[in-house]
């Protein structure tokens, strides 16, 4: 094996992999503590204070203390199935990340006289959307083994509603991205992006149904308010996680969250443009707005060259979309009552999938007749 | 080729959405209701018993504690029942400052009871923002005897002592910001499509319904009985002041919800009117050290708390104990509803129904 086989095959991709994996965790951590800022400021609290500055440690205080907690099996439970339960949850959404690009430009440098190209993506799958769709859908086995793996009433009761909630809003989360299937000609992610950035517009604009669409299914897919019947801690105690202790609870809690960021992502690179900079429709009057805040740094009066920085650029701009929509997710929970199992699922077969249909064939006709 | 079973399910005593320590026994079937039997007893102190064994003043303590959210209104309606037996007539002054501080108590009631309900029902917010008001009540309370929770404030014959200097304008300070403070509460709820979906039909009950099973209270009145012993049967300066008692239509428990809210702002209504016509002079009137009723005394009171009928019944054989002491709790008699109310209803509804019903369990074991 050659040095260059080497850095390409097995050094570059461990290196994204690592950071990729790095940063979202960090996210995770983190937006447990935004989640409790943020929501204690809409309900005139301050939130966690005590640990570090403004509570900045309190995430891994919690880490920690999840880690040395100990980790309860209750006695009859089926102890494969119990322990293989989060990590069957945690590991679809912890894989879906590979295809999600996090930024447009490759990073380019030398090292040892090899030229190494560093993307800010795991990997660019031609079949990016399809990987996604098929493996975020597969996170509810957790949920549902881990519901009835813990042999208890409650999390049975979480179980079940889980696994009817995602049946039915698997479709039409499905539905809802056919519409930028269609306008992109490709399912791949940074295709995806390319595309929006050819065209001059996201795909908010001509698929804002599908955008909202998404993201409700989105909500109800990853189990959050409005739609957390599964752990409706009111009426299920804690839901399907209700036996779970210790670190295999912490295991189900990083899914939902890393789940929460992933439809973020997901909607920001689908409908948001991704790394694409906000113009506000600048560009058609001043065409140099959108290149400048694509990589401002380049300009006055830093005058920064290399491809780094472009990628920082984009980075920040995805970053600021994504925090966004799941400003939004916070948003929902400190503001609506949750539904109940009967009205979710009529929401969800008589509303979202007629609608996402409706949106699909609407997309196509359109396009079509231009 | 499939087979179905029943489950049943043992919601409490120790659950969140229980409010403290009721057990309900739920049979279901997937998701559905098909019987719920409330368990009791799990926080019974013996009110009853205590309060023939200890003298009249003492009992005002327990009284504290049964509606431990309603402090004052349990200690009204015992000292009340109390004053009957004796003849003991209260000064003007302190009839008028038992109805402020009793609905001040009712407001602080409501306030719990809508944010854990709404809580609940999944909405978290609001029950920060109904805190926040009743935080308010709390210190005013605080500023006036000391406590918070268990004030025993009134006392036999009057009131522990006059309002200290300046409270009334803390407490009209506070009646102007009330009615901005349910707007908001209302911004959160009243419209909502999902609070509405949750709460429109939920639990139905109908006038004869809750008639005969001796519900009371924004219970009663929100199936459309307007009936309100305020109204019915005056005690303390009610009879002198002006209010509306707000009625229901369909008896479900969004009507319920908005029966509470418009029973805060009639409060409010009566809070103020109170103060202005608060006449001075004594807050006590003069009574022996040890009270003693004549033997063979019986008396039964009701007053109107914010659960309903809260009813004291005292016989007494010339000593300084009662030989009899009863309490009606209303929460005992409206959660008695609470198993044909469930039945077809699904296990998200129980909760709303525990919150529809405003039991505190204190009030229900006694």
């Amino acid at each position: 094996m050659t040095l260059e086989m080497l850095l390409r095959w097995v050094v570059v991709p461990v290196v994204q992999i690592a950071v990729v994996l790095g940063v979202v965790l960090f996210c995770v951590a983190y937006l447990t503590l935004l989640e409790r800022k943020v929501i204690a400021y809409m309900q005139v609290r301050l939130g966690p204070r005590r640990v570090g500055p403004h509570g900045l440690f309190q995430p891994i205080a919690d880490v920690l203390k999840l880690m040395i907690k100990e980790d309860i099996v209750p006695q009859k439970v089926d102890r494969l199935v119990y322990w293989l339960a989060p990590c069957i949850a945690l590991a679809p959404a912890v894989v879906a990340f590979a295809v999600i690009p996090f930024s447009g430009q490759p990073v380019a440098f030398d090292i040892f006289g090899q030229r190494i190209v560093l993307t800010p993506w795991v990997t660019d799958v031609n079949i990016g959307l399809l990987y996604l769709l098929a493996v975020s859908s597969l996170g509810v086995f957790g949920i549902v083994l881990g519901g009835w793996a813990s042999n208890s009433k409650y999390p049975m009761l979480g179980g079940l509603r889980s696994a009817a909630q995602m049946i039915s809003y698997e479709v039409p989360l499905g539905f809802s991205v056919v519409g930028v299937l269609m306008l992109a000609g490709t399912a791949s992610m940074v295709g995806i992006v390319h595309a929006q950035q050819e065209r001059g517009w996201w795909f908010m604009f001509p698929q804002i149904v599908g955008m909202l669409l998404y993201f409700v299914a989105g909500v109800a897919e990853t189990n959050r308010a409005p739609f957390d019947l599964p752990e409706a801690e009111n009426e299920l105690v804690a839901g399907f996680h209700t036996e779970y202790s210790g670190m295999k609870f912490a295991l189900f809690f990083l899914a939902e969250y890393m789940n929460m960021i992933l439809v973020a992502s997901i909607v920001t690179t689908l409908f948001l443009g991704g790394w694409l900079p906000v113009t506000f429709c600048l560009g058609y009057i001043w065409p140099a707005v959108p290149e400048y805040l694509a990589n401002p740094l380049a300009a006055w009066p830093f005058h920064f060259t290399g491809s780094l920085w472009p990628a920082v650029t984009g980075l920040a701009w995805f970053g600021l979309k994504a925090f966004l929509v799941v400003f939004v997710y916070l948003w929902l929970r400190a503001t609506f009552p949750r539904y109940r199992y009967d009205q979710l699922m009529r929401i969800g077969w008589k509303w979202l999938i007629p609608v996402a249909i409706a949106n699909v064939m609407v997309t196509a006709l359109v396009l079509v007749l231009w | 080729m499939f087979q179905t079973s029943e489950m049943e399910i043992n919601l409490g005593p120790q659950h969140p959405a229980t409010h403290g320590v009721l057990r309900v026994v739920l049979k279901l079937d997937g998701e559905r209701i098909l019987d719920a039997k409330p368990v009791v007893g799990y926080l019974h102190r013996g009110c009853e018993k205590l309060g023939e064994c200890r003298t009249y003043p003492q009992v005002v303590v327990y009284t504290d504690r049964m509606d431990y959210v309603a402090a004052i209104a349990g200690n009204l309606t015992y000292i009340e029942a109390v004053e009957k037996l004796c003849g003991i007539e209260t000064p003007p002054r302190a009839r008028y400052m038992r109805v402020v501080l009793a609905e001040l108590q009712r407001v602080a009631s409501h306030l719990v009871w809508l944010g854990t309900h709404a809580m609940d029902i999944g909405a978290l917010t609001v029950f920060l923002y109904c805190f926040r008001e009743r935080e308010a009540i709390l210190d005013l309370f605080e500023s006036y005897c000391g406590a918070r929770l268990t004030t025993n404030a009134v006392r036999v014959g009057g009131l522990l002592k006059d309002l200290p200097e300046g409270w009334s304008d803390e407490c009209r300070r506070f009646c102007e910001i009330l009615p901005g403070a349910i707007k908001e509460y209302e911004a959160l709820l009243t419209q909502n499509r999902i609070w509405m979906d949750r709460t429109r039909g939920v639990a139905v009950i109908s006038a004869e319904d809750a008639i005969d099973w001796g519900l009371s209270g924004p219970v009663l009145r929100g199936s459309g009985v307007p009936y309100d012993v305020r109204k019915a049967l005056p005690y303390e300066a009610y009879g002198e002041l002006e209010f509306d008692v707000p009625v229901g239509e369909r008896g479900d428990t969004y009507d319920r919800y908005l029966v509470r809210l418009e029973e805060m702002h009639q409060s409010r209504r009566l809070i103020l009117q109170a103060l202005d016509r608060m006449p001075g002079g004594e807050v006590r009137a003069k009574v022996p050290k040890r009270i003693k009723p004549p033997a063979g005394g019986e008396v039964y009171h009701v007053t109107d708390g914010p659960r309903g009928e809260q009813g004291v019944y005292l016989v007494s054989d010339g000593s300084d104990t009662a030989w009899r002491c009863r309490f009606r709790s209303p929460c005992f008699v409206s959660l008695q509803a609470l198993a044909d109310m469930s039945r077809g209803h699904l296990v998200a509804d129980i909760v709303a129904l525990i919150g529809t019903l405003d039991i505190v369990l204190g009030c229900v074991d006694r």
